[in-house]
């Protein structure tokens, strides 16, 4: 176990180094920089020059990358130049945020999906199996930003039940707070529902085959239980495994969805940060999330590893 | 986030190390047809491509045609779908549109088969420091936000419906690698492999006559799928701006349009996105239908 | 994770040790739970994007300046006619040559850390918008050699040269006056706390959430101030930002999208104000670019030739923005009416061409892509094209689009400016040879004569004919095509009295208040 864990441990550093290089890079082709977005109306070419110095804009970029990557090793992300702020604690403010938005998105699509996954494996081939079916086709190939504004459309404008956007921090109004976030979180959770919804259906279906359910059946335990008990709790280490994976996803920004929203998160963040060509902000977002994915990736892994005899003896 | 989305919800096809069987493309085609959901996904795709290809025939107006005394009427008999901000036909726009979508989902899959099959063929057939090296950078552009890479690299090279599919095509690169790496390492296993090395058979014969044969059907369906997700990334490049270039239709632009009219036009926003979800809906329904018909464990 | 607690703890322990406090508080504590909330006094101001760095002198965008209104006041303000008037200084006198400002301040104005607004503190700021590694308003006010302190309250400015715009700069953040001990304690970092002498004091900011600052009891003008609060909440989409206005997330939000005007107007609980804009909007053209557009002034005025200004304004903005075609909109003091609107002319178009000997000329036109512009681009697109244009857009964002512009790499650049009050502000550092806003790369002598004369008298007949002599330059060489001129529109909630007509487009918060 020990050495399995470290040997992904062991890939997952140059992952990372490999990711941070890659934005890094690009980041740098993009035309204009930093100076150039920051300088204003005035343009005064004198601050455009000191904002180069200030900030080593005008260094060779291998320089730039140690530059940052030492401070990164030191625990500090750099700053923003535009927000004049350290990234670190621009992350710590958008953290939370994202990670509400990721958790009711992750709940809504936990509730959707399994039991329609369920269902669907139940009672596969009847009506209900293909209604799921086609629920989970809806929610894969529905834009996501489309749904957005659709959604928007209805509840805000013609209903007016729902504030169109933006975002109430908890502290100052639980109810507004969730009035502002349930769209954008029924947004996000729809399309995993989907995805939920098809894995639980196919980890239902093998245990549903298996012998011991055969063999439960056939002692007589009432179906209901038979699901509960035996085959939801063996589906559900491929449904928990996913779930990791596809609330990583979430964490590195829901872009679309946030700005449609306007709500504060990640993915917002970091596409104000790309068009500002606020480097700092981009690489310290990036490399945040990209970690997350990355030990959520490894927890799915040992999960895996843990369930499967045969891994453990590899 | 959408090309991620596809590829977890593909993965439960990737074992597959049964060998060819005798004539098998037949029995898949039968097999295919069984499925109603998966002959209306076909319908459709051919639709939409005959729909793109003879848009300049079957539009009613010409797409970029304005007229100031029209601007954002509602749907008529005149404009069926009623007309945009500057008074052109939306359904003139939304068939000429068509295009960008097909070509965006199309070569941009092309595109990432091209560069990640190969690849994955490589690592997974090599072994060692270069499949080492091969999947490190994968997992580094799986790590990155797929929409930040996107725009990052929209951004680099400019914005254009084909730098846009450029774009895609590199970020769902990485799928592919996975996917033909996970699958070559299945079929190395397999007797029939170790048979041909037996024989003398050279490394890259085995990997290109009797590797690849194998892992195509997987690889198909995969793609099928990736075009989907790839219609909804060149629709959310082109909301963002970073697609399609104006006056030129995309459904992704004429969303992103819309938006600003959502009170006083919304059958600006309604048209574009009902095409787009249809489309990724018709490709969905095709790539559930191909994995189901290749995939015989999943027949019913 | 949000708030920091130990700084409103701290405000809140000050504020309850004083007894007068504990029963105002006590009353309002009542009276908001029999009637109004008190939240009502708390101004929710939706802004179109987030601020910039919050220290006058570092300061870059429209969007700060807005924050500025309510933060810093500045030596003079602006006037209806767009004539200065004073604000914290109360009276100025300019030496017969032309080359020395004195100025008076207003007596007992205090920073909101309670520092006194001495002839020191001015002297201190108008050298810090000097001298300050980064400062965006040396360009503004360059031709001051020195600051002297002549006593407690007044000061002089010595120029190097006349310089007209002076005071006109002096309404704008280069006359904003911050606090000296805060500016060198926090050096370049002033932004995170800025302390200046406006109504309001910075109390703290989320990036891209909000801005908040509260009623600063040592105002000079305190009385005219009754919103006790103001938050400034960045949101970019119109569409978004109206919603939230309409739903009460908010009491007031700027540059509404002219679209949704008449929804706004349909609604009982909004109101609509409105300023036409002192900037334009406009195509520059780069002249030094080897295509026919480039080369050749007569393919530029069969440009604008074929352009309705009028139906752009019809389709694209429902007729409620400006058309224009000088660097001031028409009912500005300073418009030239020698040079009126010409009309659409598509038969002239073609001639100008056929003279010029170009057929079907390619313009590529770099445009933001933000929700307007490309539809600006796409009318223009359809309008020349029946002259025998072939425009092709280029949407960009705006750091690309100004990288194009810096770099000469362009033909046309659909290209607005925020405007100042005084048009030396429109002009000169478009039109001067070299300067950094030429983007158009436009260099002649008789034109860089005629700026440097605007610039060196104050008397208005002698600018005026300075600024006709330039305007027959531009007209002849079209570096410049102006459009239009934008109306800055808010809608705020009918609960909100005293909202005024604010000819700079920034909302002033003295008479503003929330019933």
């Amino acid at each position: 176990m020990l050495r399995f864990l470290a040997r992904r441990l062991a890939i997952a550093v140059p992952t990372l180094v490999i990711a941070s290089m890659i934005i890094f890079a690009l980041q740098q082709l993009l035309p204009g920089d930093t100076a150039t977005a920051l300088s204003g109306e005035e343009r005064d070419p004198e601050v455009i020059a000191f904002i180069r110095e200030k900030y080593h804009l005008d260094r060779p970029l291998p320089v730039r990358y140690v530059l940052w990557a030492k401070g990164v090793l030191q625990g500090d992300l750099g700053e923003s130049i535009r927000l004049q702020k350290p990234v670190l604690d621009l992350v710590a403010e958008k953290l939370p945020v994202t990670l509400q938005l990721a958790c009711m998105a992750m709940l809504i699509a936990l509730i959707i999906g399994v039991p329609m996954g369920v269902l669907s494996a139940v009672k596969q081939g009847q009506t209900a199996d293909y209604v799921a079916n086609g629920i989970a086709l809806w929610g894969l190939s529905i834009p996501n930003f489309w749904l957005g504004i659709m959604m928007i459309l209805f509840f805000s404008v013609y209903l007016g039940w729902l504030p169109a956007s933006g975002y109430v921090p908890p502290s100052e109004s639980l109810i507004e707070n969730l009035k502002a976030m349930i769209m954008p979180a029924f947004v996000l959770g729809n399309a995993i529902a989907a995805v939920m919804m098809r894995h639980t259906r196919a980890a239902m279906l093998q245990v549903l085959q298996s012998d011991y359910v055969r063999t439960a059946r056939a002692k007589g335990v009432a179906p209901l239980a038979v699901i509960l008990r035996h085959c939801l709790r063996n589906a559900a280490v491929p449904i928990i495994t996913l779930g990791a994976l596809e609330f990583g996803q979430l964490l590195s920004g829901a872009v679309l969805t946030e700005q449609i929203f306007s709500v504060p998160g990640f993915g917002k963040l970091m596409v104000d940060a790309v068009f500002n060509r606020d480097y700092a902000t981009v690489q310290g977002v990036v490399i945040c999330t990209a970690t997350t994915y990355i030990v959520l990736n490894l927890m799915a892994d040992v999960a895996y590893f843990l369930v499967n005899p045969k891994l453990r003896r590899a | 986030m959408n090309a991620g989305t596809a590829a977890a919800g593909a993965k439960p096809t990737t074992p597959r190390v049964e060998k060819p069987e005798a004539g098998p493309l037949r029995e898949v085609w039968l097999r295919f047809l069984e499925r109603p959901s998966a002959v209306v996904g076909l319908a459709f795709v051919v639709a939409l491509v005959a729909i793109a290809a003879l848009a300049d025939v079957i539009a009613p107006y010409d797409p970029f045609a304005t007229d100031w005394g029209a601007v954002r009427s509602p749907p008529s008999l005149e404009h069926p779908f009623g007309t945009d901000e500057v008074g052109r036909d939306l359904l003139a726009r939304i068939i000429h549109g068509a295009r960008a979508s097909l070509a965006a989902g199309l070569t941009s899959v092309a595109l990432a088969v091209v560069l990640g099959l190969p690849l994955g063929l490589l690592a997974g057939y090599a072994g060692g420091i270069v499949d080492g090296a091969i999947m490190r950078l994968t997992d580094a552009l799986l790590a990155i936000p797929f929409l930040i890479l996107a725009i990052a690299l929209a951004a680099f090279l400019g914005p254009s419906l084909t730098n846009a599919m450029v774009a895609i095509g590199l970020s769902a690169t990485s799928i592919f690698v996975r996917l033909s790496r996970a699958q070559v390492l299945a079929i190395k296993a397999e007797e029939f492999i170790e048979a041909a090395r037996a024989v003398g058979n050279p490394p890259w014969r085995i990997a290109l006559r009797h590797i690849l044969p194998n892992i195509v059907p997987a690889i198909l369906v995969q793609a099928t799928l990736t075009i989907a997700a790839a219609i909804i990334a060149e629709a959310s490049l082109s909301f963002l701006g970073l697609g399609q270039q104006p006056p030129a239709p995309s459904w992704g632009s004429m969303l992103n349009v819309a938006k600003n009219f959502l009170d006083q036009a919304p059958w600006m926003a309604i048209w574009p996105g009902v095409s787009i979800f249809v489309a990724v809906l018709s490709f969905n329904l095709l790539g559930d239908g191909l994995r189901d018909a290749l995939d015989p464990r999943q027949r019913r | 994770m949000r708030h920091d607690p130990p700084l409103e703890h701290r405000r809140n322990n000050r504020w309850m040790k004083e007894p007068m406090t504990r029963v105002v508080l006590a009353c309002l504590v009542a009276a908001g739970l029999l009637s109004t909330p008190l939240q009502a006094q708390t101004l929710r101001f939706g802004l179109m994007e987030d601020p910039d760095a919050l220290d006058p002198t570092l300061a870059r965008t429209f969007t700060s300046r807005m924050v500025f209104a309510a933060l810093c006041d500045k030596l003079v303000d602006i006037g209806p006619d767009l004539k200065p008037v004073p604000q914290l200084a109360t009276s100025w006198n300019l030496s017969a040559d032309e080359k020395v400002l004195t100025m008076t301040l207003r007596p007992g104005v205090k920073f909101h850390d309670g520092e006194p607004l001495d002839a020191a503190a001015a002297k201190f700021s108008i050298e810090r918008h000097l001298k300050m590694p980064g400062s965006q308003r040396r360009g503004e006010i360059s031709p001051i050699d020195t600051v002297e302190v002549v006593d407690d309250l007044t000061f002089r400015i010595n120029l190097k040269t006349p310089f007209a715009p002076l005071l006109a700069q002096f309404t704008d953040r280069s006359g904003m006056m911050v606090s000296p001990k805060a500016a060198q304690a926090l050096g370049d970092k002033f932004s995170t706390a800025p302390v200046c002498a406006g109504p309001f004091k910075f109390v703290e900011r989320v990036p891209q959430d909000r801005i908040v600052v509260e009623r600063f009891d040592g105002y000079w003008n305190r009385d005219q101030i009754q919103i006790k609060r103001v938050e400034f909440r960045p949101i970019p989409d119109g569409t978004v930002r109206l919603t939230n206005l309409r739903s009460g997330q908010l009491d007031l939000l700027e540059r509404l999208a002219p679209n949704d005007l008449a929804q706004v107007k349909r609604d009982a609980k909004l109101k609509v104000g409105s300023t036409v804009e002192l900037g334009f909007q406009s195509i520059v053209f780069n002249t030094t670019k080897d295509t026919p557009i480039g080369r050749d002034a007569r393919v530029r005025a069969a440009f604008e030739a074929a352009i309705d200004r009028n139906a752009i304004n019809q389709v694209v903005f429902n007729g409620e923005f400006v058309p224009g075609n000088q660097w001031v909109q028409p009912r500005n003091p300073n418009y030239l009416a020698e040079f009126p609107l010409p009309k659409r002319d598509v038969a002239k178009a073609k001639a100008l061409l056929a003279e010029a000997g170009v057929t079907n000329p390619v313009v590529n036109l770099i445009v933001y892509a933000n929700s307007e512009a490309p539809l600006v681009g796409q009318v223009i697109q359809a309008m020349t094209k029946e002259a025998g244009f072939d425009v092709r857009i280029q949407a960009t964002d705006f750091t690309t689009a100004l990288d194009l512009a810096d770099k000469g790499n362009f033909e046309a650049y659909l290209y607005n400016w925020s405007g100042r009050p005084d048009p030396d502000g429109n002009t000169y550092s478009f039109l001067a040879c070299k300067t950094p806003l030429n983007y158009a790369r436009y260099c002649n002598p008789e034109a860089d004569a005629a700026m440097a004369a605007s610039r060196l008298s104050t008397d208005p007949d002698k600018r005026r004919a300075a600024w006709k002599t330039l305007a027959d330059r531009v007209q002849a060489d079209r570096p410049f095509l102006y459009l239009f001129h934008r109306r800055l529109l808010w809608a705020y909630s009918a609960k909100l009295t005293g909202f005024g007509d604010y000819p700079d487009g920034l909302v002033r918060y003295t008479g503003l208040a929330l019933n």
